[in-house]
């Protein structure tokens, strides 16, 4: 029996790992999802007497996208977007986050913006309230102004048509 | 063209891997020389075309070719040559090819070094890694392939993680592996001498270099590991108890258990099973710990959680590689007859308990790293075990082994006398008392663990300083033809523990009497740590090859001297945006000096710093650099290459009774 020992500790442990495999680690629920989405107020880009703020997308499903025109994977997920904000499905709001050389408006206008609204958040003060680790990340907020999903990293067809996709349907979007 | 190179070559290198691993298996089996023969021209030819692999991966990283989707992830144009180099590694999928490699090199490295070694024995170990790495070539061609495509090819890259850009990531990593995977031969080993079922004690004679080998380059990778914690996130401190650390140190202290033992076993054929149990464990936990990094289980980066194919197959894998090893392990034990008894104090009965009781360490370690995912899967809730469970059970239980230190290399084989340890320690003993208590009073004030720590580090020195007089006691000639006589093996055992005493030394000090303040500097303020005085002259922009960066300047001055000054930069990196903390230090041997900026508070100028002064801290690297110098030391006994020697001259014939 003792010479098995060291095998069945094993094949216990197995059991716990294969579980643990189907669980993620890191997916503490985000303290937003569920709750109404942080207010603000920022200058729109390229227009620094209109202002944006959450509120004007009351009664519509939105998306909050947090980029910035120094960030790289900001660019593979351009394109993407680009073809969401042609589909129509979901109107997508760009959050300029830490901006400090103002690139938005020109690589905007160089490359084509999928965004109905670009606020500025030059020192990234909006970023913190939405807990920004890093961009992009990008949230849908629901009609009464509720996040319902955040999204860490580009945006891609996979995940828009696992995570995004049936949310909307849910939201009736 | 160059990428699908290194593809082909990968799986050309999995089709000679499993030939390496059939064949000569099967050969061995039957006592069959010719299937046995491929054994080493298979390894050797595994070894040539994953570097073949590499070299093309490689050469993707440096030419920044952003049509390789793994280039396009984990590098960018600006990135500095040295650290494109290095991305090589720096990803999930070239970090399992550094893996691959390394296993391959061992492998060759064994087919060489293997002459003296009975035909079937050698085939059955190269074989039995030649399986290591079928299923390793398999995980990375299907599921991870670091050659893949991507089409249209990216503009630029993402770059490297900005924490991996620093010289001590440079070589941590393959350091780190070539102790890992060098325990896959006292593995082999150890399967190859439960499938002859001839356990006799010659396997652990030929084990035991490479053991030893394997576990100075994991020293070596933990401790460059560390250092490079201490240097670069920017806290000072150097050991987290973080699950990743934990995988590369269960390994390390399944190692040590396991050279230990081998002595024993080598020497009076003493706890055989124990032993092979032992060389089993110490490779399962390195790849326990390459599951448990990669697969995402314990704390991920997101890329490989959303990719579940990946753990469940090194799941698998782990599965059949260590459950089928304790199959064969359970079937084999009977017959592992252990040789001539000991009574209750011998040097066996020590290094029994020396090996109780880092097990029992190396059990508090793996419950505390696997206890978050225990709960988690049982749906407990999502708990995370941090730095005080890992000290108040782990310090505890390693002090009585660190004390078995001092005896131990003074102990007889067999039947040792303790009245007669007794006089010839007890000065030793008392020593050692005073300086425990007395120590701490000269520093800042007493401390218990210090004190403790202290003690400890004294008692082993001077065990070490009491076993050369004794053996410079004996024999004729000068004391220095005598120390040259000295075997090697005993020079690098005490070197070894010398670093033990070194670093728990600098440990004990560094724990408890470091101070560290978070202070507000205007520019041209100052501030007053340890002694030292800390004036701020403000930031400078400083552009850096892929970041931009805040570069500070601290003038260091004691008593009015200046001592030093240090540059502390906020960094920003272009592809990433992630922000990093590059600390300054000033080191000597007795103290670093360490700076690290934090926030940037007004548009005057002033910033929140961070002023540590870290006491005794190098101690830690230099006791842990002795460890790993005394074990290429021992490996290299002369003992080792005599039989290497001897064995050029009759071709086994032991092969034939197989």
């Amino acid at each position: 029996m003792k010479r098995w020992l060291p095998l069945i500790l094993f094949l216990v442990l197995v059991g716990f790992f294969a579980r643990g495999l189907f669980l993620n680690p890191r997916e503490v629920p985000s303290p937003f999802i569920g709750r109404t989405a942080p207010a603000f107020t920022l200058p729109r880009v390229g227009n620094a007497n209109a202002s944006f703020s959450p509120a004007d997308m009351k009664g519509k499903v939105w998306m909050l996208n947090v980029w910035a025109p120094w960030c790289v994977s900001c660019r593979q997920e351009h394109g993407f977007l680009m073809q969401v904000a042609l589909s129509g499905v979901v109107p997508i709001v760009g959050l300029n986050w830490k901006d400090k050389d103002r690139e938005a408006e020109a690589l905007l206008a160089r490359t084509g913006s999928p965004y109905v609204a670009v606020p500025e958040d030059l020192d990234g003060r909006v970023g913190i309230d939405y807990g920004v680790t890093g961009t992009p990340e990008t949230y849908l907020i629901d009609q009464a102004g509720i996040v319902r999903l955040k999204h860490i990293g580009p945006m891609n067809p996979e995940v828009w048509k696992n995570k995004f996709e049936p949310k909307l349907k849910e939201l009736g979007a | 063209m160059i990428p699908e190179l290194g593809h082909f070559a990968l799986i050309l290198a999995l089709l000679v891997a499993l030939t390496q691993a059939i064949l000569p298996l099967v050969g061995a089996h039957r006592g069959n020389l010719t299937l046995m023969a491929v054994a080493r021209p298979a390894a050797q030819g595994q070894f040539v075309f994953v570097g073949l692999a590499f070299a093309c991966l490689a050469w993707s990283f440096l030419t920044n070719d952003f049509s390789v989707e793994n280039v396009a992830r984990n590098s960018f144009s600006q990135l500095p040559e040295v650290y494109r180099l290095t991305a090589t590694w720096g990803s999930h999928e070239g970090s399992l090819l550094l893996w691959v490699l390394i296993l391959a090199f061992w492998s060759t490295a064994v087919s060489v070094y293997s002459r003296h070694l009975p035909e079937d024995m050698a085939a059955r170990v190269i074989g039995v890694m030649g399986l290591i790495s079928v299923g390793f070539l398999a995980f990375l061609l299907t599921t991870s392939n670091p050659f893949e495509r991507l089409l249209p090819a990216a503009m630029d890259g993402n770059d490297m993680n900005p924490l991996l850009q620093d010289w001590g990531m440079i070589i941590h990593p393959p350091m780190l592996y070539m102790g890992y995977v060098g325990f896959a031969v006292a593995f082999a080993f150890a399967i190859a001498a439960l499938l002859s079922g001839k356990m006799d004690v010659a396997w652990a004679r030929w084990s035991r270099p490479w053991t030893t080998v394997a576990w100075a380059f994991l020293t070596l990778g933990i401790v460059l590991g560390s250092w490079w914690a201490y240097r670069e996130l920017g806290w000072g401190g150097w050991w987290f108890w973080d699950p990743t650390e934990n995988a590369s140190f269960m390994p390390w202290i399944a190692g040590t258990a396991l050279i230990h033992s081998l002595a024993a076993t080598e020497k009076r054929g003493a706890f055989k099973a124990w032993t092979v149990l032992l060389a089993l464990t110490a490779f399962s936990l390195s790849l326990l710990g390459t599951f448990l990094v990669r697969s995402g289980v314990l704390s991920s980066v997101h890329a490989f959680a959303t990719d579940p194919a990946r753990g469940a197959f090194i799941l698998g894998f782990l599965a059949v590689v260590i459950g089928g090893s304790l199959v064969l392990y359970a079937w084999r034990a009977p017959k592992m007859i252990t040789g001539s008894g000991f009574t209750w104090f011998s040097r066996e009965s020590l290094l029994l308990a020396n090996n109780v009781i880092l097990i029992a360490a190396l059990g508090a370690v793996l419950l505390g790293t696997l206890y978050p995912l225990f709960m988690d899967a049982m749906g407990l809730g999502k708990i995370s075990v941090g730095p005080p469970y890992f000290n108040a059970v782990f310090v505890p239980l390693m002090a009585p082994a660190l004390f078995l230190m001092g005896i131990g290399p003074l102990a007889r084989w067999k039947e040792a006398s303790l009245p007669d340890i007794v006089t010839r320690m007890k000065w030793a003993l008392g020593v050692a008392l005073a300086t425990g208590f007395l120590l701490p009073l000269t520093l800042d004030g007493f401390n218990a663990w210090a004190s403790l720590g202290f003690f400890l580090a004294a008692w082993i020195a001077l065990a070490v300083a009491a076993a050369f007089v004794e053996r410079l006691r004996y024999g004729q000639g000068s004391v220095a033809y005598k120390l040259a006589a000295l075997p090697r093996a005993f020079w690098g055992m005490q070197l070894a523990h010398l670093g033990m005493a070194v670093g728990i030394a600098g440990i004990a000090v560094v724990a408890n009497y470091s101070s560290e303040r978070d202070v507000r500097m205007d520019v041209n303020s100052y501030a007053e740590l340890a002694g030292y005085t800390f004036t701020f002259r403000g930031t400078t922009e400083h552009d850096g090859p892929n970041y931009r960066a805040a570069r500070g300047t601290l003038e260091v001055s004691r008593d009015g001297k200046p001592v030093a000054t240090l540059h502390p930069e906020k960094r920003l990196y272009n592809a990433s945006g992630m922000g990093m903390t590059e600390a300054s230090v000033h080191p000597n041997i007795f103290r670093d000096i360490y700076v690290a900026m934090g926030e940037q508070l007004d548009d005057e100028g002033a910033w929140t710093v961070r002023l540590f002064h870290k006491p005794f801290i190098n101690w830690l690297w230099f006791g842990a650099l002795f460890m790993v110098v005394g074990g290429f030391m021992a490996a290299s006994d002369k003992r080792y290459r005599i039989a290497l020697r001897r064995s050029e001259m009759p071709k086994n014939v032991a092969a034939q009774g197989a």
